[in-house]
């Protein structure tokens, strides 16, 4: 059972958002690739991309489906994590260690409207027993 | 208000309490909660499970496929006439793939015709067209002398794919394996069940058997389970649809509802070889002459991605100035072949080998080239 870290914040569309300053990273959770399975690829935005809270930002796909990516907070993207072009399995094997995108957010206030782990974890175990 | 949708029943394979045991994911498919892929904490998931089949060995629960069996006097005749293949040329103990026809040459489905016995032959058909294949073929062999059942819930289909596939099913029978050849099947008794149907056919493009026991739980769950414990030193899992789905598309074999429909025809789907124009009458025939007199409107092509992106199912094809000229049948990624890969409909004139196409994903035209298929081949053992 992985454990969501306490200093990141999550969505209940399974994305994770570890801030830092006015700056952040994000990615999707544990719980989000158990339920993809393998992961084949990340479409991400380019460096400079504006993303706006609660709107689709890219995609995750597995062998099997293609999912939508929402953005936890509005900011710019400052930088994309290129080793998931080339090895995004790497999501499967450390959901939480493998970030997705960085970004300046654009009002850290978002931030406050997000799940806490604990929220979360209770959040995915209501789900996980539909 | 709202309207609160009712949950279809989905139906359960005798050893659905063994996948949810194993902790494998189930996913509704043609009406039923099948497996859709196993745990990674017990080395699966679809690309495991897929390279598995592959190299080694897989097994999976296919109970969901159906079984009409036709006997009697007039069963070749009966099959002859509701099928394109020539089922005249099937030897007792020999099987094919073919197809149930509509008048328009389109498909209600597509079979594995089995020849049991001197006039006794066992159709396997897809899960989500049972009742609508057995409807069809019983109202469409009426004026035969034969009996038609419907044999769907008397067994429990469990097919060993792969390399390995024939070392691990021998552990378990005494039938003559190695003796057996591909599409061919034979009769023993399998961990201690006496009479099962062997047959060396499956939908993985690899070498293989399928299994038809009886379709009890506890019969069921024991089987399956030996066959795991006795595939332990083959490296053999169990595989999902996931895999199944990969499995299939990588060898080019159809699905129904995706590569053949009753909107698509024989000729379109290219499945050529396995109609039998010469043969006797059969439904279909006829308007299937007409359409070979006519130019093809489209045709079956595969793609691989040279662009960046995965074609899935239903996705748009378009030409280099990006009109839509066609769509994505089946697209996914090809775990062994480690390409994107997509069949799609196109029209003739797109269809050319090496040629370049798009395909549109997400709002971006994405570059794909028209390939040979199938994508992979089996290597032929010498």
């Amino acid at each position: 059972m992985a454990s969501y870290p306490a200093d990141f914040k999550y969505t209940k569309e399974h994305e994770w958002i570890k801030p830092s300053g006015n700056t952040a990273t994000i990615g999707i959770t544990n719980y989000a690739q158990e339920s993809l399975g393998d992961i084949v690829f990340v479409d991400a935005p380019k460096a400079g991309t504006e993303i706006k809270a609660g709107a689709t930002f890219g995609s995750v796909e597995s062998v099997k489906a293609v999912s939508d990516l929402f953005a936890p907070v509005s900011g710019t993207v400052t930088e994309v994590n290129a080793e998931l072009a080339t090895a995004p399995e790497k999501i499967n094997k450390d959901a939480h260690g493998s970030w997705i995108i960085k970004v300046t957010l654009k009002d850290p206030n978002e931030l406050n409207s997000l799940l806490s782990a604990a929220d979360y974890e209770k959040f995915v175990a209501e789900e996980g027993s539909h | 208000m709202s309207v609160v949708e009712a949950e279809p029943t989905l139906r359960k394979t005798a050893l659905n309490a063994v996948h949810r045991q194993m902790g494998a994911k189930m996913v509704p498919f043609g009406g039923w909660e099948m497996p859709v892929e196993y745990p990674a904490a017990i080395g699966c998931g679809i690309i495991n499970e897929h390279m598995a089949v592959r190299t080694g060995v897989g097994i999976f629960d296919v109970s969901h496929m159906g079984d009409i069996r036709l006997a009697g006097p007039g069963a070749l005749a009966a099959v002859q006439h509701i099928s394109m293949n020539d089922a005249s040329r099937l030897a007792i103990g020999q099987a094919q793939y073919s197809a149930l026809l509509y008048p328009n040459g389109t498909f209600v489905d597509d079979v594995i015709v089995h020849r049991l016995g001197e006039n006794d032959y066992l159709l396997v058909i897809n899960a989500g067209t049972r009742e609508k294949d057995f409807n069809w073929v019983r109202d469409n062999t009426r004026q035969f002398d034969c009996k038609v059942e419907h044999l769907s819930d008397d067994f429990t289909q469990i097919a060993i794919q792969g390399p390995k596939a024939v070392d691990l099913l021998q552990k378990l029978t005494d039938a003559n394996l190695p003796a057996v050849k591909f599409y061919w099947l034979t009769h023993g008794t399998v961990c201690g069940l006496k009479n099962i149907l062997i047959a060396r056919t499956g939908y993985t493009a690899e070498d293989g058997f399928e299994i038809y026991i009886p379709s009890d739980e506890a019969t069921s769950a024991r089987v399956w389970n030996e066959i795991l414990e006795a595939g332990k030193e083959f490296g053999a899992v169990p595989c999902g649809l996931g895999a199944r789905n990969t499995l299939r598309l990588e060898g080019k074999l159809p699905l129904y509802g995706h590569e053949i429909s009753d909107t698509l025809n024989v000729w379109e789907a290219g499945l050529d070889r396995f109609c039998k124009m010469e043969k006797t009458d059969f439904i279909g025939r006829a308007a299937l002459e007409k359409a070979k007199a006519e130019p093809l409107k489209r045709t079956l092509i595969g793609l691989e991605m040279t662009g960046r992106g995965i074609a899935r199912d239903d996705y748009k094809v378009l030409d280099q100035s990006g009109r839509e000229i066609g769509y994505v049948t089946s697209g996914g990624p090809g775990p062994f072949l480690k390409k994107n890969i997509a069949l799609a409909y196109v029209p003739p004139a797109f269809a050319e080998i090496g040629s370049t196409l798009n395909v549109e994903i997400r709002g971006q035209a994405v570059a794909a080239q028209v390939v040979p298929t199938p994508f992979y081949k089996r290597p032929k053992k010498n």
